[in-house]
């Protein structure tokens, strides 16, 4: 079984998701069972004070135990912040420590801040948190953060929601190349062709929300996503054929092709 | 009188109060919460210990759709 393997503990399917941006937990919670996601990210807020004290929580959509939850520090943008966020997520979670880390720089274009970064890991890892990291498409940062620690790392294929796909494939490849943990795509990806690429790159996983969230019929998208990661995935274990600018060898044979028929001459009147 | 100040609002109290006894004023009680006291967690376990004071600032914290 190919499956994948973050700290110790194995997912069969590669295609990670994210709960944000959905109409409602009804759509949150189809759109994810159609992914065939195992590991889904959560974000951390502070709750409605005196507000809706009925209203429906997310986690009895998507119950911990039938999700692997990854808490996430999504709008953190100093070490302090991704920090507690994070130690509040365990408590809320009763001591899970797979975490998803994330430091921003930029509220505008939300790029990674990997000097942040790289200490909040530090903190979290002394910590005892297991954490799956994004940054920029860096490969010197990607292997110091794995040389840290982190348990996997995950790299932008392009800014997040923005869905631009991947733009430096070459830059993947190294990281992908030097990396002894898992390799996911994070951020970036607008469809499923983008996906199946990053799979085909050798990417051990891909997480995405906003390609699936903001497409028109979401539902639809998950099942397409699960299905190009699936497909990349196979195409990367498969080995593709070389490219080349053409080819002498066409796919059917070269023997045995019906002979020309020559005009047969009109037999003279007598 | 005490003042806390809950997740950037303040809130008065008549008298102090210990974190249990706040999360039931809040209507939270049996929510899947986390609670953070000046930067500090409370483990769920140390709820009905953990005294508040005057000028204790509170994160109230739950789980949320994210990506």
């Amino acid at each position: 079984m190919d499956n994948l393997v973050i700290a110790g503990k194995k997912y069969a399917s590669r295609l990670l998701v994210g709960t944000g941006k959905y109409k409602d937990f009804n759509e949150t919670r189809t759109a994810v069972e159609t992914s065939g996601a195992e590991i889904i990210t959560v974000a951390i807020r502070r709750t409605n004070i005196g507000q809706n004290a009925n209203e429906p929580n997310l986690l009895e959509v998507l119950p911990p135990s039938k999700y692997t939850l990854l808490p996430n520090t999504a709008g953190c943008y100093t070490v302090d912040d991704a920090v507690r966020t994070l130690r509040l997520a365990r408590e809320l979670l009763d001591g899970h420590s797979l975490v998803k880390l994330e430091v921003l720089g930029d509220p505008k274009t939300l790029y990674p801040n990997v000097v942040e970064t790289l200490k909040a890991a530090e903190i979290l890892i002394k910590e005892g948190f297991q954490v799956m990291v994004y940054t920029s498409d860096d490969p010197i940062m990607a292997k110091q953060l794995e040389e840290m620690g982190c348990v996997a790392v995950m790299p932008l294929a392009s800014l997040i929601g923005s869905g631009m796909g991947i733009l430096n494939p070459w830059n993947l490849q190294i990281i992908i190349e030097n990396a002894k943990i898992p390799v996911l795509v994070d951020a970036g990806v607008g469809t499923a062709s983008d996906a199946a690429i990053a799979m085909e790159l050798g990417c051990d996983g891909v997480l995405m929300n906003t390609a699936i969230a903001a497409a028109q019929n979401p539902v639809l998208m998950a099942s397409a996503m699960r299905k190009a990661v699936e497909a990349g995935r196979e195409a990367y274990l498969a080995g593709r054929m070389a490219k080349k600018l053409y080819s002498a060898s066409p796919s059917s044979p070269t023997e045995g092709v019906i002979a020309k028929t020559e005009k047969k001459p009109v037999s003279g009147k007598s | 009188m005490i003042q806390l100040t809950i997740n950037g609002q303040p809130q008065q109290f008549e008298a102090p109060i210990n974190v249990a006894q706040l999360i039931d004023h809040l209507a939270l009680h049996g929510k899947r919460i986390a609670i953070e006291c000046n930067g500090e967690i409370v483990p769920r376990s140390r709820f009905s210990e953990q005294m508040l004071t005057h000028g204790d600032q509170l994160e109230v914290v739950v789980a949320v759709g994210g990506g």
